[in-house]
């Protein structure tokens, strides 16, 4: 199983989830963050005070897949969430070792 | 028979008459439109503090630290209103000394329910009443310069003392009949004894406390604008009352303070924008509530003496010249002044002080002070810049004392832990927000 991480625009969220949902994800967790990567922050001022603001505003997606299906959820994920412009994000992929549903108690493939 | 009849009849009927003519009242009259508008300026001034000031500087401060934002401007407003009664309105408005007045109406000895202060178509009490508010508002001001690094402790103890030997003779000299007032100086709400006062306050406690930890380096930035905004609007409107109130009465001078409370304001708004616009490309909120608290404190001294273009004029220079006093002039300054009050109370009083000595003359539309046919600008001006003068040293001095005493009873800033955890955990036990 894998744990796919994905850093997206906010604004693509909808997208992103839809395409999952399209291949048959159907849990996903979203946090929302901040951070950067190239692309650059702005200024803000108050008064005479003036700061740089290198953070951005950022969507965090995980999923939990089947080994069959993370290739396409990737290729899913990465196509909704593209625009070309800097800032569209990383996606991050991690051995998952175990998976339980609480409700039933099911672990492994069967939680997924 | 008839006719004797008749004129018996008409003589009864005059005596009665006769008899009740009135004799000539010994004062003038209590009038219920000034007392009833005087206490709706009351009101007004005290909603200028709690909440719009404790809003407008909450909304400035980072989150760790509102709620002592808020608490400080609430206890001040507390405590200098007791003062107030003890001793401060008597010291203020009672007596005849050329820097204070006397302790003849200390607890309010000697104020009831016939009397009257310095204003004779109003009760007693609602002059005392509405000069407190002014009082309290001006202590409360200073802790804008303070904010995120100073002691709570300290506050009480500086306000207890600043209010005592700085606003109390201030009031007296501008307008309990003090060295000022026989100087002619004209001040029409209090842009010498609240704002410059409170501005110079604010700087010498800026200096003294230090900077905040992370000055320069770190981003301070303001954790609600939103509630700058509801502050600011606050005050705007509460202005009306500490300025057209400020006429004493519900009469026509009432009315010209209000129109030129809403123009100079008007004015300082959108020259602050225009400046912020033109120097750095955008006009922002934070600098239109600005603006208007600029062009509000600039037309304090001149509300009810200038013409209503006078008062556009005056908005436009404060909204510039405070403009510069929160970003030119504060980095000349290097002082950690952390809302600014120097900047618009401090620079803004004096601008305001300055040009009423300007606009107050008959020929650009003033009202020409006390004795217009005598009015000389140039000399007016001059007796203007001799009592900002007079403020700035009173003030500067006084502060220092101030916080000098305060330092050594309780110390002035909390430790370097508490100031990076913030002050509401750390000096109130309680959190302004849910985490």
């Amino acid at each position: 199983m894998k744990m796919i991480t994905a850093i997206i625009k906010p604004f693509k969220l909808d997208e992103v989830r839809e395409a999952l949902s399209a291949i048959g994800v159907q849990g996903i967790t979203v946090t929302e963050v901040k951070g950067f990567g190239r692309q650059k922050g702005h200024t803000e001022l108050y008064r005479g005070a003036e700061y740089v603001v290198d953070f951005l505003p950022k969507a965090k997606v995980e999923v939990a897949v089947d080994d069959g299906l993370a290739e396409r959820a990737i290729e899913a994920i990465e196509a909704a969430a593209r625009t070309g412009k800097i800032g569209d994000g990383k996606i991050f992929v991690a051995h998952l070792e175990q998976v339980v549903r609480i409700r039933t108690g099911e672990t492994g493939g069967q939680a997924v | 028979m008839k006719r004797r009849l008749i004129g018996l009849l008409l003589a009864t009927a005059v005596l009665p008459a006769m008899a009740q003519a009135p004799a000539v009242p010994a004062t003038p009259a209590i009038d219920s439109g000034d007392t009833a508008w005087m206490l709706t300026s009351t009101l007004l001034v005290i909603l200028m503090t709690l909440p719009g000031l404790a809003l407008f500087y909450g909304g400035l401060t980072r989150a760790k630290n509102m709620l002592s934002v808020l608490v400080q401007v609430f206890v001040v407003f507390a405590l200098v209103s007791l003062l107030w009664a003890l001793y401060g309105y008597s010291l203020a408005f009672a007596g005849d000394g050329r820097f204070v007045g006397d302790l003849s109406k200390a607890f309010l000895r000697g104020v009831g329910m016939q009397t009257v202060g310095a204003l004779a178509t109003i009760p007693e009490y609602v002059f005392f009443a509405f000069q407190g508010t002014f009082a309290a508002i001006t202590v409360a001001l200073i802790v804008g310069s303070l904010a995120e690094r100073i002691k709570f402790s300290a506050v009480l103890v500086f306000a207890l003392l600043w209010f005592t030997f700085s606003y109390v003779p201030m009031a007296h000299i501008v307008w309990g009949g003090g060295l000022l007032a026989q100087d002619g100086a004209l001040d029409f709400a209090g842009g010498t004894v609240v704002h410059i006062n409170a501005g110079v306050a604010g700087l010498v406690g800026a200096a003294m406390v230090g900077r905040r930890i992370g000055f320069g380096r770190e981003a301070f930035t303001p954790h609600s604008l939103t509630l700058t905004m509801v502050g600011a609007s606050l005050l705007w409107v509460g202005w009306f009352g500490f300025n057209a109130g400020s006429a004493g009465a519900a009469n026509a001078v009432a009315g010209l303070a209000f129109v030129n409370t809403v123009l100079a304001t008007a004015a300082a708004t959108l020259s602050w924008l225009a400046g912020e616009a033109l120097h750095k490309g955008k006009a922002s909120m934070l600098g239109a509530a600005s603006g208007a608290v600029a062009g509000l404190v600039a037309v304090t001294p001149a509300a009810g003496y200038v013409g209503p273009m006078g008062a556009i004029a005056i908005g436009l220079a404060a909204g510039l010249v405070c403009l510069w006093g929160v970003s030119g002039l504060k980095r000349m300054l290097g002082v950690d002044d952390a809302f600014d009050v120097f900047g618009v109370h401090g620079v803004g009083g004096i601008v305001g002080a300055l040009l009423t000595g300007v606009f107050a003359a008959p020929g650009l539309g003033g009202t020409g002070g006390a004795a217009p046919e005598a009015f000389g600008m140039a000399a007016q001006v001059w007796i203007q810049f001799k009592s900002v003068l007079f403020t700035l040293v009173w003030s500067g001095v006084a502060s220092f004392v101030a916080y000098k005493a305060a330092d050594l009873l309780v110390g002035l800033r909390v430790d370097e832990e508490s100031e990076r955890q913030g002050l509401d955990i750390t000096s109130h036990g309680e959190s302004a927000y849910a985490r």
